[in-house]
């Protein structure tokens, strides 16, 4: 307590558009929001990266395949295998998978529907930097907002990730398709989380809650702040 | 040269455009129709083949979900 705030960047390719509520989430946290432009060649310093939703690249050739190789995510890319803190969110998520940042892929929605809806969804692990404020089996209420939330993983690496942990949220009531109803996963250090629900957008009273903070304020929990 | 490459999901691979296209056939009046797959065609003109193999692997598919071949054209 006391020290400097926590510098939090949130990175903005064209088309994100969840970079706002992100940034408006981390003031929300007290910590620095700090906006990572996709031509940015350097991560200015921030302690944590979030990665968030939208249509980045008109979701041309797959969701995330275009940002993928943005000029920003070259650094991101080298702090995320150093052990920063990383949170993709739905885009951001889709992102990561195509960085290979994260295993799988998220495909289309079984429904082939765009799913706009608040679902429940369990804390599955919190060893990783964006759940270790919370409990393992605690519930939240998140909003969804995807039309590729289909998690993917073959057989070999879901195995493993299933065994080692690395299911971080899983839903109660799965509205996609995902295998084993996995709502997010962490990459072998436990520092790369994507999850495809939006904590953002539940970050402030103004939208009705705040569960999002839940995840979102336990970055702050691995800093000691 | 003209390359043309074909991309599709991995057999086994839930696909559900395809899905939803051969449920909507029979509602058209289309009977027998088993399985559709859909796929993306991607067309490119390049100067030697030699890097068509790489480019497909990093970035014109995703070989986590789908598979893909490719041939010249002309």
């Amino acid at each position: 307590m006391g020290g400097c705030p926590l510098r939090i960047g949130v990175t903005v390719f064209p088309g994100s558009n969840c970079d706002r509520d992100a940034l408006h989430a981390v003031e929300r946290m007290g910590a620095d929001p700090i906006e990572l432009w996709h031509a940015d060649p350097d991560l200015k310093n921030v302690d944590a990266v979030i990665v968030p939703g939208g249509f980045s690249y008109g979701d041309y050739l797959r969701p995330g395949a275009i940002a993928r190789f943005a000029k920003v995510m070259f650094p991101l890319e080298d702090f995320a295998r150093s052990g920063g803190p990383v949170l993709g969110v739905c885009n951001g998520f889709q992102v990561l998978t195509e960085a290979h940042l994260l295993s799988g892929a998220l495909l289309r929605n079984t429904n082939m529907r765009f799913i706009c809806d608040r679902v429940r969804v369990r804390i599955e692990n919190t060893g990783t930097p964006w759940t270790a404020g919370c409990e393992v089996g605690e519930e939240l209420t998140l909003p969804v907002a995807h039309n590729e939330g289909n998690y993917f993983a073959d057989e070999a690496t879901l195995a493993t990730l299933e065994d080692e942990g690395r299911v971080v949220l899983r839903y109660l009531e799965n509205p996609n398709g995902s295998v084993n109803d996995i709502a997010g996963v962490c990459n072998e250090g436990r520092n790369v989380v994507g999850i495809m629900p939006h904590p953002e957008r539940v970050s402030d009273p103004a939208l009705g809650s705040e569960e999002g903070l839940r995840i979102l304020e336990s970055v702050l929990v691995g800093a000691g702040v | 040269m003209k390359i043309r490459v074909l991309v599709r999901p991995k057999s086994g691979i839930l696909d559900p455009q395809g899905e939803a296209v051969r449920s909507a056939l029979p509602a058209l009046g289309f009977s027998g129709i088993e399985t559709v797959h859909i796929g993306r065609l991607i067309e490119l003109e390049v100067e030697s083949a030699d890097e068509v193999d790489a480019m497909c692997e990093r970035l014109l598919s995703n070989p986590t979900i789908e598979e893909y071949e490719w041939e010249v054209v002309h």
